[in-house]
Protein backbone atom coordinates (compact mmCIF):
# COMPACT_ATOMS: atom_id res chain seq x y z
CA UNK A 1 0.00 0.00 0.00
CA UNK A 2 2.70 2.53 0.90
CA UNK A 3 4.65 1.86 -2.06
CA UNK A 4 1.92 1.77 -4.24
CA UNK A 5 0.38 5.12 -3.25
CA UNK A 6 3.99 6.61 -2.99
CA UNK A 7 5.79 5.71 -6.01
CA UNK A 8 2.79 5.46 -8.41
CA UNK A 9 2.59 9.26 -8.96
CA UNK A 10 6.16 9.48 -10.12
CA UNK A 11 5.71 6.84 -12.60
CA UNK A 12 2.37 9.00 -13.73
CA UNK A 13 3.92 11.88 -13.80
CA UNK A 14 6.72 10.48 -15.89
CA UNK A 15 4.73 8.64 -18.54
CA UNK A 16 2.20 11.33 -19.96
CA UNK A 17 4.58 13.74 -20.12
CA UNK A 18 6.69 11.05 -22.15
CA UNK A 19 3.72 9.95 -24.31
CA UNK A 20 2.23 13.39 -24.68
CA UNK A 21 5.39 14.73 -26.01
CA UNK A 22 6.28 11.65 -28.42
CA UNK A 23 3.76 12.14 -30.83
CA UNK A 24 3.54 15.28 -31.25
CA UNK A 25 7.40 15.55 -32.09
CA UNK A 26 7.19 12.94 -34.46
CA UNK A 27 4.44 15.04 -36.41
CA UNK A 28 6.59 17.75 -36.46
CA UNK A 29 9.59 16.20 -37.61
CA UNK A 30 7.83 14.41 -40.35
CA UNK A 31 6.35 18.07 -41.79
CA UNK A 32 9.63 19.80 -41.36
CA UNK A 33 11.33 16.89 -42.74
CA UNK A 34 8.85 16.66 -46.00
CA UNK A 35 8.29 20.27 -46.41
CA UNK A 36 11.77 21.39 -48.74
CA UNK A 37 11.25 18.89 -50.89
CA UNK A 38 8.35 20.43 -52.85
CA UNK A 39 8.47 24.01 -51.66
CA UNK A 40 6.29 25.36 -54.72
CA UNK A 41 3.78 22.38 -55.12
CA UNK A 42 0.67 22.70 -54.35
CA UNK A 43 -0.12 22.59 -50.39
CA UNK A 44 -3.42 21.46 -50.78
CA UNK A 45 -2.28 18.56 -52.67
CA UNK A 46 0.95 18.02 -50.12
CA UNK A 47 -1.31 18.10 -47.06
CA UNK A 48 -3.26 15.51 -46.79
CA UNK A 49 -0.39 13.08 -47.46
CA UNK A 50 2.00 13.93 -45.17
CA UNK A 51 -0.43 14.42 -42.40
CA UNK A 52 -2.20 11.03 -42.93
CA UNK A 53 1.12 9.68 -41.87
CA UNK A 54 1.53 11.87 -38.83
CA UNK A 55 -1.73 11.19 -37.92
CA UNK A 56 -1.12 7.49 -38.37
CA UNK A 57 2.08 7.45 -36.07
CA UNK A 58 0.43 9.87 -33.69
CA UNK A 59 -2.87 7.18 -32.91
CA UNK A 60 -2.14 3.94 -34.23
CA UNK A 61 0.32 2.92 -31.53
CA UNK A 62 -2.25 4.15 -28.29
CA UNK A 63 -5.34 2.34 -30.21
CA UNK A 64 -2.87 -0.75 -30.49
CA UNK A 65 -2.13 -0.45 -27.03
CA UNK A 66 -5.64 0.03 -25.87
CA UNK A 67 -6.61 -2.99 -28.39
CA UNK A 68 -4.38 -5.34 -26.49
CA UNK A 69 -5.62 -4.01 -22.90
CA UNK A 70 -9.11 -5.14 -23.95
CA UNK A 71 -8.02 -8.19 -25.88
CA UNK A 72 -5.83 -9.38 -22.27
CA UNK A 73 -9.34 -8.25 -20.24
CA UNK A 74 -11.62 -10.62 -22.64
CA UNK A 75 -9.33 -13.15 -22.30
CA UNK A 76 -9.90 -13.56 -18.43
CA UNK A 77 -13.24 -12.37 -18.76
CA UNK A 78 -13.84 -15.63 -20.95
CA UNK A 79 -12.54 -17.73 -18.47
CA UNK A 80 -15.26 -19.29 -16.52
CA UNK A 81 -15.54 -18.25 -12.45
CA UNK A 82 -13.34 -15.30 -13.28
CA UNK A 83 -16.32 -12.98 -12.20
CA UNK A 84 -15.15 -10.04 -14.02
CA UNK A 85 -17.57 -9.08 -16.63
CA UNK A 86 -16.34 -8.81 -20.25
CA UNK A 87 -15.93 -5.80 -21.86
CA UNK A 88 -18.94 -5.59 -23.92
CA UNK A 89 -21.16 -5.65 -20.72
CA UNK A 90 -19.14 -3.38 -18.98
CA UNK A 91 -19.50 -0.96 -21.80
CA UNK A 92 -23.53 -1.16 -21.31
CA UNK A 93 -23.50 -0.56 -17.89
CA UNK A 94 -21.31 2.37 -18.45
CA UNK A 95 -23.97 3.69 -20.53
CA UNK A 96 -26.50 3.49 -18.33
CA UNK A 97 -24.32 4.95 -15.59
CA UNK A 98 -23.38 7.92 -17.68
CA UNK A 99 -27.04 8.05 -18.97
CA UNK A 100 -27.42 9.90 -15.87
CA UNK A 101 -24.71 10.51 -13.87
CA UNK A 102 -26.54 13.96 -11.36
CA UNK A 103 -29.13 11.52 -9.72
CA UNK A 104 -29.95 12.05 -6.24
CA UNK A 105 -31.92 9.37 -4.89
CA UNK A 106 -30.85 9.32 -1.30
CA UNK A 107 -27.50 10.20 0.91
CA UNK A 108 -26.39 6.69 -0.21
CA UNK A 109 -26.77 6.76 -3.83
CA UNK A 110 -26.16 8.72 -5.92
CA UNK A 111 -25.22 9.15 -9.75
CA UNK A 112 -20.79 8.80 -10.64
CA UNK A 113 -20.79 12.49 -11.49
CA UNK A 114 -21.92 13.80 -7.98
CA UNK A 115 -19.47 11.17 -6.53
CA UNK A 116 -16.46 12.47 -9.20
CA UNK A 117 -17.06 15.52 -8.04
CA UNK A 118 -17.75 15.10 -4.06
CA UNK A 119 -13.84 13.77 -3.95
CA UNK A 120 -12.46 16.17 -6.08
CA UNK A 121 -13.82 18.72 -4.08
CA UNK A 122 -12.02 17.16 -0.72
CA UNK A 123 -8.98 16.89 -3.00
CA UNK A 124 -9.23 20.55 -3.64
CA UNK A 125 -9.69 21.60 -0.30
CA UNK A 126 -6.77 19.47 1.16
CA UNK A 127 -4.63 19.98 -1.27
CA UNK A 128 -5.80 23.87 -1.20
CA UNK A 129 -4.65 24.10 2.52
CA UNK A 130 -1.54 21.83 1.62
CA UNK A 131 -0.58 24.16 -0.73
CA UNK A 132 -0.87 27.53 1.39
CA UNK A 133 1.22 25.88 4.24
CA UNK A 134 3.37 24.02 2.32
CA UNK A 135 4.51 26.61 0.23
CA UNK A 136 5.47 29.36 2.50
CA UNK A 137 7.26 26.66 4.45
CA UNK A 138 9.21 25.49 1.81
CA UNK A 139 10.26 28.89 0.76
CA UNK A 140 11.07 29.94 4.42
CA UNK A 141 13.09 26.35 4.55
CA UNK A 142 14.84 27.17 1.51
CA UNK A 143 15.96 30.77 2.12
CA UNK A 144 17.73 30.04 5.81
CA UNK A 145 19.75 27.11 6.82
CA UNK A 146 18.55 27.21 10.47
CA UNK A 147 15.22 26.55 9.85
CA UNK A 148 15.87 24.31 7.02
CA UNK A 149 18.26 22.17 9.90
CA UNK A 150 15.15 22.25 12.16
CA UNK A 151 12.99 20.94 9.61
CA UNK A 152 14.53 18.34 7.49
CA UNK A 153 14.80 15.60 10.46
CA UNK A 154 10.73 16.16 10.89
CA UNK A 155 10.22 15.78 7.39
CA UNK A 156 12.44 12.60 6.80
CA UNK A 157 10.54 11.27 9.46
CA UNK A 158 6.87 11.28 8.56
CA UNK A 159 7.35 12.03 5.01
CA UNK A 160 7.25 7.96 4.40
CA UNK A 161 4.48 7.60 6.67
CA UNK A 162 1.09 6.20 4.27
CA UNK A 163 -1.05 8.79 4.24
CA UNK A 164 -3.78 5.87 5.63
CA UNK A 165 -1.93 6.02 9.13
CA UNK A 166 -2.96 9.37 9.84
CA UNK A 167 -6.68 8.88 8.63
CA UNK A 168 -7.38 7.79 12.44
CA UNK A 169 -5.58 10.78 14.00
CA UNK A 170 -7.65 12.84 11.73
CA UNK A 171 -11.07 10.62 12.69
CA UNK A 172 -9.88 11.58 16.48
CA UNK A 173 -9.05 15.47 16.19
CA UNK A 174 -11.72 16.43 13.90
CA UNK A 175 -14.83 13.85 14.78
CA UNK A 176 -15.59 13.51 11.23
CA UNK A 177 -15.29 11.03 8.53
CA UNK A 178 -15.44 14.71 5.60
CA UNK A 179 -12.57 16.44 7.54
CA UNK A 180 -10.30 13.54 8.71
CA UNK A 181 -10.45 12.89 4.62
CA UNK A 182 -9.39 16.48 3.78
CA UNK A 183 -7.03 15.87 7.07
CA UNK A 184 -5.55 12.93 5.06
CA UNK A 185 -5.10 14.64 1.78
CA UNK A 186 -3.49 17.86 3.70
CA UNK A 187 -0.64 15.79 4.99
CA UNK A 188 0.23 13.55 2.22
CA UNK A 189 -0.16 16.63 -0.58
CA UNK A 190 1.99 19.05 1.85
CA UNK A 191 5.52 17.01 1.54
CA UNK A 192 6.18 17.33 -2.25
CA UNK A 193 5.23 20.93 -2.00
CA UNK A 194 7.85 21.63 0.85
CA UNK A 195 10.93 19.39 -0.96
CA UNK A 196 10.43 21.00 -3.92
CA UNK A 197 10.37 24.38 -2.97
CA UNK A 198 13.13 24.64 -0.63
CA UNK A 199 15.50 22.73 -3.40
CA UNK A 200 14.25 24.91 -5.91
CA UNK A 201 15.38 28.06 -3.59
CA UNK A 202 18.69 26.49 -2.75
CA UNK A 203 19.11 26.04 -6.37
CA UNK A 204 18.55 29.83 -7.76
CA UNK A 205 21.82 30.60 -9.38
CA UNK A 206 24.14 32.23 -7.67
CA UNK A 207 24.43 34.85 -10.36
CA UNK A 208 21.10 36.21 -9.74
CA UNK A 209 21.84 36.72 -6.28
CA UNK A 210 24.95 38.11 -6.66
CA UNK A 211 22.96 41.03 -9.06
CA UNK A 212 20.71 41.53 -5.90
CA UNK A 213 23.31 42.20 -3.84
CA UNK A 214 25.00 44.61 -6.25
CA UNK A 215 21.67 46.64 -6.68
CA UNK A 216 21.06 46.09 -2.75
CA UNK A 217 17.43 44.69 -3.21
CA UNK A 218 15.21 44.51 -0.48
CA UNK A 219 14.08 41.35 0.80
CA UNK A 220 10.46 41.59 -0.73
CA UNK A 221 12.10 42.84 -4.11
CA UNK A 222 14.34 39.73 -4.27
CA UNK A 223 11.49 37.31 -3.19
CA UNK A 224 9.15 38.88 -6.02
CA UNK A 225 11.53 39.32 -8.99
CA UNK A 226 14.15 37.04 -7.94
CA UNK A 227 13.39 34.11 -6.37
CA UNK A 228 9.53 33.38 -7.21
CA UNK A 229 9.97 33.35 -10.62
CA UNK A 230 13.44 31.19 -10.54
CA UNK A 231 11.51 28.57 -8.15
CA UNK A 232 8.29 28.70 -9.62
CA UNK A 233 9.54 25.29 -12.12
CA UNK A 234 9.98 23.40 -9.31
CA UNK A 235 7.40 24.74 -7.20
CA UNK A 236 5.22 23.48 -10.15
CA UNK A 237 6.41 20.37 -9.96
CA UNK A 238 5.77 19.75 -6.66
CA UNK A 239 2.50 20.90 -7.02
CA UNK A 240 1.56 18.34 -10.11
CA UNK A 241 3.12 15.13 -7.63
CA UNK A 242 0.99 16.33 -4.83
CA UNK A 243 -1.82 16.63 -7.00
CA UNK A 244 -1.06 12.98 -8.27
CA UNK A 245 -0.48 11.68 -4.76
CA UNK A 246 -3.80 13.52 -3.36
CA UNK A 247 -6.06 11.91 -5.80
CA UNK A 248 -4.73 8.30 -5.39
CA UNK A 249 -5.14 8.85 -1.51
CA UNK A 250 -8.80 10.03 -1.64
CA UNK A 251 -10.12 6.66 -3.40
CA UNK A 252 -8.24 4.94 -0.18
CA UNK A 253 -9.44 7.35 2.28
CA UNK A 254 -13.23 7.26 0.93
CA UNK A 255 -13.26 3.66 0.84
CA UNK A 256 -12.66 3.86 4.41
CA UNK A 257 -14.42 7.28 5.80
CA UNK A 258 -17.80 6.27 3.69
CA UNK A 259 -20.36 9.20 2.44
CA UNK A 260 -20.60 10.12 -1.08
CA UNK A 261 -17.14 9.97 -3.59
CA UNK A 262 -15.69 7.84 -5.94
CA UNK A 263 -14.07 5.93 -3.79
CA UNK A 264 -16.43 5.06 -1.50
CA UNK A 265 -18.81 4.24 -4.37
CA UNK A 266 -16.38 1.89 -5.39
CA UNK A 267 -16.65 0.09 -1.98
CA UNK A 268 -20.85 0.00 -2.56
CA UNK A 269 -20.30 -1.36 -5.79
CA UNK A 270 -17.76 -3.94 -4.11
CA UNK A 271 -21.09 -4.39 -1.63
CA UNK A 272 -23.38 -4.89 -4.09
CA UNK A 273 -20.92 -7.58 -6.25
CA UNK A 274 -21.59 -4.73 -9.04
CA UNK A 275 -17.93 -5.46 -10.90
CA UNK A 276 -18.80 -3.99 -13.67
CA UNK A 277 -19.36 -0.60 -11.55
CA UNK A 278 -15.87 -1.50 -10.58
CA UNK A 279 -14.02 -1.42 -13.66
CA UNK A 280 -15.88 1.11 -14.08
CA UNK A 281 -14.82 3.27 -11.44
CA UNK A 282 -11.30 2.61 -12.77
CA UNK A 283 -11.41 4.25 -15.87
CA UNK A 284 -13.05 7.42 -14.41
CA UNK A 285 -10.67 7.87 -11.68
CA UNK A 286 -7.94 7.39 -14.36
CA UNK A 287 -9.00 9.32 -16.91
CA UNK A 288 -9.60 12.07 -13.77
CA UNK A 289 -6.34 11.88 -12.66
CA UNK A 290 -4.88 12.33 -16.31
CA UNK A 291 -6.87 15.61 -17.13
CA UNK A 292 -5.09 16.82 -14.12
CA UNK A 293 -1.79 15.70 -14.44
CA UNK A 294 -2.28 17.06 -18.17
CA UNK A 295 -3.56 19.87 -17.18
CA UNK A 296 -0.76 20.89 -14.23
CA UNK A 297 1.99 20.16 -17.26
CA UNK A 298 0.35 22.51 -19.33
CA UNK A 299 0.65 25.57 -16.65
CA UNK A 300 4.14 23.81 -15.34
CA UNK A 301 5.54 24.20 -19.47
CA UNK A 302 3.76 28.19 -19.28
CA UNK A 303 6.25 28.85 -16.41
CA UNK A 304 9.16 27.22 -17.58
CA UNK A 305 11.29 29.58 -18.73
CA UNK A 306 14.39 28.62 -21.45
CA UNK A 307 17.31 29.96 -19.08
CA UNK A 308 16.46 28.97 -15.67
CA UNK A 309 18.05 25.79 -16.26
CA UNK A 310 21.44 27.33 -17.15
CA UNK B 1 37.89 64.07 -3.35
CA UNK B 2 41.47 63.56 -4.68
CA UNK B 3 40.91 62.08 -8.28
CA UNK B 4 44.26 60.29 -8.30
CA UNK B 5 43.06 57.62 -5.78
CA UNK B 6 39.24 57.48 -6.26
CA UNK B 7 39.88 53.83 -5.65
CA UNK B 8 42.48 52.73 -3.31
CA UNK B 9 43.51 49.86 -2.37
CA UNK B 10 45.93 49.18 0.15
CA UNK B 11 47.78 46.24 1.25
CA UNK B 12 45.02 43.65 0.31
CA UNK B 13 45.30 39.90 1.19
CA UNK B 14 42.58 37.40 0.46
CA UNK B 15 43.05 33.84 2.04
CA UNK B 16 40.11 31.37 1.43
CA UNK B 17 39.06 28.61 3.10
CA UNK B 18 39.55 25.49 1.68
CA UNK B 19 38.98 21.59 3.32
CA UNK B 20 42.64 21.12 2.36
CA UNK B 21 43.67 24.60 4.43
CA UNK B 22 44.12 27.86 4.24
CA UNK B 23 43.99 28.83 0.39
CA UNK B 24 46.22 32.35 -0.44
CA UNK B 25 44.76 33.35 -3.71
CA UNK B 26 46.00 37.16 -3.38
CA UNK B 27 48.62 39.50 -1.07
CA UNK B 28 49.64 42.69 -1.18
CA UNK B 29 47.67 44.30 -3.44
CA UNK B 30 48.53 47.69 -3.69
CA UNK B 31 46.67 50.01 -6.47
CA UNK B 32 44.92 53.16 -6.95
CA UNK B 33 42.53 54.05 -9.76
CA UNK B 34 41.86 57.93 -10.83
CA UNK B 35 38.54 59.47 -11.62
CA UNK B 36 37.65 58.43 -15.17
CA UNK B 37 39.96 56.05 -15.50
CA UNK B 38 40.06 52.82 -17.43
CA UNK B 39 41.77 49.89 -16.05
CA UNK B 40 42.08 46.40 -17.37
CA UNK B 41 43.46 43.80 -15.03
CA UNK B 42 45.06 41.50 -16.67
CA UNK B 43 46.54 37.54 -16.28
CA UNK B 44 46.77 33.76 -16.35
CA UNK B 45 43.02 32.51 -15.35
CA UNK B 46 43.73 31.40 -11.82
CA UNK B 47 45.29 34.44 -10.75
CA UNK B 48 43.06 36.16 -8.66
CA UNK B 49 41.65 38.73 -11.15
CA UNK B 50 38.45 38.19 -10.56
CA UNK B 51 39.33 37.69 -6.56
CA UNK B 52 40.37 41.49 -6.69
CA UNK B 53 37.22 42.54 -9.16
CA UNK B 54 34.78 40.94 -6.25
CA UNK B 55 36.88 42.78 -3.30
CA UNK B 56 36.31 46.06 -5.55
CA UNK B 57 32.52 45.42 -6.62
CA UNK B 58 32.62 44.26 -2.44
CA UNK B 59 31.05 40.55 -2.86
CA UNK B 60 33.54 39.05 -0.73
CA UNK B 61 35.52 41.03 1.92
CA UNK B 62 39.56 40.80 2.18
CA UNK B 63 41.54 38.91 4.70
CA UNK B 64 43.93 41.98 5.36
CA UNK B 65 43.66 45.49 4.26
CA UNK B 66 41.61 48.07 3.19
CA UNK B 67 39.57 48.99 0.00
CA UNK B 68 38.53 52.54 -0.29
CA UNK B 69 36.33 53.91 -2.96
CA UNK B 70 35.76 57.89 -3.02
CA UNK B 71 37.34 58.32 0.55
CA UNK B 72 34.97 55.62 1.90
CA UNK B 73 35.70 52.16 3.10
CA UNK B 74 34.27 49.43 1.04
CA UNK B 75 31.90 47.47 3.02
CA UNK B 76 29.86 45.84 0.60
CA UNK B 77 28.17 45.57 -2.39
CA UNK B 78 25.87 48.57 -3.31
CA UNK B 79 24.93 49.85 -7.04
CA UNK B 80 27.57 53.02 -7.17
CA UNK B 81 29.89 49.88 -8.01
CA UNK B 82 27.99 48.52 -10.72
CA UNK B 83 29.40 44.52 -11.91
CA UNK B 84 28.93 43.71 -15.43
CA UNK B 85 29.17 39.88 -14.89
CA UNK B 86 30.82 37.34 -17.08
CA UNK B 87 27.86 35.75 -18.57
CA UNK B 88 25.06 38.52 -18.13
CA UNK B 89 23.69 37.27 -15.38
CA UNK B 90 20.25 38.90 -16.63
CA UNK B 91 16.91 37.22 -14.86
CA UNK B 92 15.26 35.29 -17.69
CA UNK B 93 11.45 35.63 -16.91
CA UNK B 94 12.36 39.97 -17.21
CA UNK B 95 11.92 41.79 -20.24
CA UNK B 96 14.78 43.50 -21.39
CA UNK B 97 13.20 46.96 -20.28
CA UNK B 98 12.45 45.45 -17.03
CA UNK B 99 15.61 44.11 -16.23
CA UNK B 100 17.22 47.28 -16.56
CA UNK B 101 14.32 49.28 -14.76
CA UNK B 102 14.84 47.22 -11.72
CA UNK B 103 18.14 48.75 -11.35
CA UNK B 104 17.09 52.17 -12.01
CA UNK B 105 14.37 51.80 -9.88
CA UNK B 106 16.53 50.77 -7.09
CA UNK B 107 18.35 53.60 -7.31
CA UNK B 108 15.97 56.34 -8.53
CA UNK B 109 13.05 55.73 -7.03
CA UNK B 110 13.64 57.67 -4.10
CA UNK B 111 14.02 60.89 -6.06
CA UNK B 112 11.95 60.85 -9.32
CA UNK B 113 9.04 60.05 -10.72
CA UNK B 114 8.01 56.82 -12.47
CA UNK B 115 7.97 58.70 -16.14
CA UNK B 116 11.46 59.96 -15.16
CA UNK B 117 12.55 56.34 -14.40
CA UNK B 118 10.94 55.36 -17.46
CA UNK B 119 13.07 57.79 -19.57
CA UNK B 120 16.41 56.27 -17.66
CA UNK B 121 15.32 53.15 -18.75
CA UNK B 122 14.96 53.93 -21.93
CA UNK B 123 17.76 56.26 -22.76
CA UNK B 124 20.17 53.31 -21.49
CA UNK B 125 18.34 50.69 -23.93
CA UNK B 126 19.24 53.62 -26.87
CA UNK B 127 22.77 53.74 -25.22
CA UNK B 128 23.74 50.26 -26.78
CA UNK B 129 21.43 50.36 -29.50
CA UNK B 130 19.18 47.89 -28.25
CA UNK B 131 15.41 50.26 -28.22
CA UNK B 132 14.06 47.81 -30.65
CA UNK B 133 14.57 44.54 -28.66
CA UNK B 134 12.91 46.70 -25.32
CA UNK B 135 9.88 44.57 -24.93
CA UNK B 136 12.50 40.96 -25.51
CA UNK B 137 13.18 38.80 -23.27
CA UNK B 138 16.80 37.36 -22.75
CA UNK B 139 15.85 33.94 -24.30
CA UNK B 140 14.91 35.71 -27.44
CA UNK B 141 18.09 37.79 -28.39
CA UNK B 142 21.92 37.27 -28.76
CA UNK B 143 24.65 36.72 -26.90
CA UNK B 144 26.21 40.10 -28.10
CA UNK B 145 22.88 41.62 -27.34
CA UNK B 146 22.04 39.84 -23.90
CA UNK B 147 26.17 41.38 -22.91
CA UNK B 148 24.98 44.69 -24.28
CA UNK B 149 21.53 44.80 -22.14
CA UNK B 150 24.15 44.03 -18.71
CA UNK B 151 25.91 47.12 -19.50
CA UNK B 152 23.39 49.04 -19.89
CA UNK B 153 21.89 48.04 -17.16
CA UNK B 154 25.29 48.97 -15.53
CA UNK B 155 25.57 52.26 -17.02
CA UNK B 156 21.59 53.12 -15.83
CA UNK B 157 22.61 52.93 -12.67
CA UNK B 158 25.12 56.03 -12.83
CA UNK B 159 27.47 54.43 -10.83
CA UNK B 160 30.43 55.94 -9.80
CA UNK B 161 32.86 52.82 -10.94
CA UNK B 162 31.93 50.44 -13.43
CA UNK B 163 33.40 46.88 -12.88
CA UNK B 164 33.35 44.02 -15.86
CA UNK B 165 34.63 40.82 -15.21
CA UNK B 166 35.39 39.72 -18.64
CA UNK B 167 32.16 40.60 -20.21
CA UNK B 168 33.25 40.10 -23.65
CA UNK B 169 34.84 36.57 -22.78
CA UNK B 170 32.06 34.26 -23.83
CA UNK B 171 31.46 36.08 -27.31
CA UNK B 172 32.56 35.77 -30.45
CA UNK B 173 35.44 37.94 -31.97
CA UNK B 174 33.74 39.88 -34.46
CA UNK B 175 30.59 40.46 -31.78
CA UNK B 176 33.97 41.36 -29.30
CA UNK B 177 35.20 43.65 -31.44
CA UNK B 178 32.02 45.83 -32.24
CA UNK B 179 31.37 45.99 -28.43
CA UNK B 180 34.78 46.80 -27.54
CA UNK B 181 34.29 50.06 -30.17
CA UNK B 182 30.83 50.30 -28.09
CA UNK B 183 32.48 50.28 -24.67
CA UNK B 184 35.17 52.67 -25.90
CA UNK B 185 32.54 55.29 -27.50
CA UNK B 186 29.91 55.33 -23.97
CA UNK B 187 33.29 55.78 -22.09
CA UNK B 188 34.46 58.40 -23.85
CA UNK B 189 30.47 59.66 -23.60
CA UNK B 190 30.02 59.30 -19.60
CA UNK B 191 33.47 59.37 -18.61
CA UNK B 192 32.85 56.64 -16.30
CA UNK B 193 35.87 55.02 -14.05
CA UNK B 194 35.72 51.47 -15.62
CA UNK B 195 37.90 48.14 -13.93
CA UNK B 196 37.54 45.40 -16.20
CA UNK B 197 39.38 41.69 -15.78
CA UNK B 198 40.51 40.34 -19.08
CA UNK B 199 42.64 38.00 -20.83
CA UNK B 200 42.54 39.41 -23.95
CA UNK B 201 46.05 41.05 -24.36
CA UNK B 202 44.09 43.63 -27.35
CA UNK B 203 41.16 44.08 -25.57
CA UNK B 204 43.35 45.61 -22.91
CA UNK B 205 45.53 47.80 -24.64
CA UNK B 206 42.97 49.12 -26.45
CA UNK B 207 40.42 50.31 -23.99
CA UNK B 208 42.61 51.05 -20.95
CA UNK B 209 44.27 53.48 -19.48
CA UNK B 210 46.43 51.25 -17.35
CA UNK B 211 46.70 47.42 -17.58
CA UNK B 212 47.56 45.73 -14.09
CA UNK B 213 49.30 42.89 -14.84
CA UNK B 214 48.94 39.91 -11.90
CA UNK B 215 51.91 37.07 -11.83
CA UNK B 216 50.20 33.71 -11.01
CA UNK B 217 48.48 32.21 -8.70
CA UNK B 218 48.37 31.40 -5.60
CA UNK B 219 49.51 33.99 -3.58
CA UNK B 220 49.22 36.28 -6.83
CA UNK B 221 50.10 39.96 -6.51
CA UNK B 222 50.73 42.83 -9.01
CA UNK B 223 53.64 42.16 -11.66
CA UNK B 224 53.49 45.11 -13.17
CA UNK B 225 51.54 48.37 -14.21
CA UNK B 226 51.81 49.99 -17.28
CA UNK B 227 50.13 53.05 -18.75
CA UNK B 228 48.89 52.75 -22.07
CA UNK B 229 49.38 56.36 -23.41
CA UNK B 230 47.33 56.08 -27.00
CA UNK B 231 45.39 59.28 -27.48
CA UNK B 232 41.76 58.81 -27.47
CA UNK B 233 39.51 58.19 -29.65
CA UNK B 234 41.30 55.24 -30.93
CA UNK B 235 40.23 53.18 -33.71
CA UNK B 236 41.60 49.54 -33.59
CA UNK B 237 42.28 49.72 -37.65
CA UNK B 238 44.37 52.91 -37.26
CA UNK B 239 46.17 51.17 -34.22
CA UNK B 240 46.98 47.71 -36.05
CA UNK B 241 50.12 49.01 -37.36
CA UNK B 242 50.83 51.40 -34.52
CA UNK B 243 54.16 51.34 -33.83
CA UNK B 244 53.80 52.97 -30.52
CA UNK B 245 50.58 50.22 -29.74
CA UNK B 246 52.60 47.37 -31.43
CA UNK B 247 55.29 48.48 -28.27
CA UNK B 248 52.80 47.98 -25.42
CA UNK B 249 51.17 44.60 -26.71
CA UNK B 250 54.82 43.30 -26.90
CA UNK B 251 55.40 44.22 -23.37
CA UNK B 252 52.04 42.53 -21.90
CA UNK B 253 52.40 39.82 -23.99
CA UNK B 254 56.33 39.69 -23.22
CA UNK B 255 55.05 40.03 -19.08
CA UNK B 256 52.13 36.40 -20.06
CA UNK B 257 53.95 34.72 -21.73
CA UNK B 258 58.12 35.20 -21.15
CA UNK B 259 58.09 36.03 -17.31
CA UNK B 260 54.77 34.63 -16.33
CA UNK B 261 54.80 31.23 -18.13
CA UNK B 262 54.52 28.15 -17.50
CA UNK B 263 50.96 28.67 -15.25
CA UNK B 264 50.01 25.00 -15.27
CA UNK B 265 53.70 24.41 -12.95
CA UNK B 266 52.76 27.21 -11.04
CA UNK B 267 49.42 26.37 -9.58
Amino acid sequence: MVSAVFHSPLEAAASPATSAHAPTTKVMSTAKAQAPVSPVAAPRAATPGRDWRGVWMAVLPPVLGLACLVMVWSLIAGTSNSGIPTPLATWAQAVEVFADPFYKVGPNDQGVGWNVLMSLQRVAIGFGLAAAVGIPAGFLIGRFTFLSRMFNPLISLLRPVSPLAWLPIGLLVFKGADPAAIWTIFICSIWPMIINTAVGVQRVPQDYMNVARVLNLSEWKIFTKILFPAVLPYLLTGVRLAVGTAWLVIVAAEMLTGGVGIGFWVWDEWNNLNVASIIIAIFVIGIVGLLLEFALIKVASFFTFEEVKN
Amino acid sequence: MQTSKFIDIQNVEQTFKTKKGNFPALRDINLTVAKGEFVALIGHSGCGKSTLLNLIAGLTMPTEGVLLCADKEIAGPGPERAVVFQNHSLLPWLTCFENIYLAVERVFAATESKAQLKARTDAALALVGLTAAAQKRPGEISGGMKQRVGIARALSMEPKVLLMDEPFGALDALTRAKLQDELLEIVARTHSTVVMVTHDVDEAVLLSDKIVMMTNGPAATIGEVLHVDLPRPRNRVELADDPQYQQYRKAVIDFLYTRQAHVEKAA
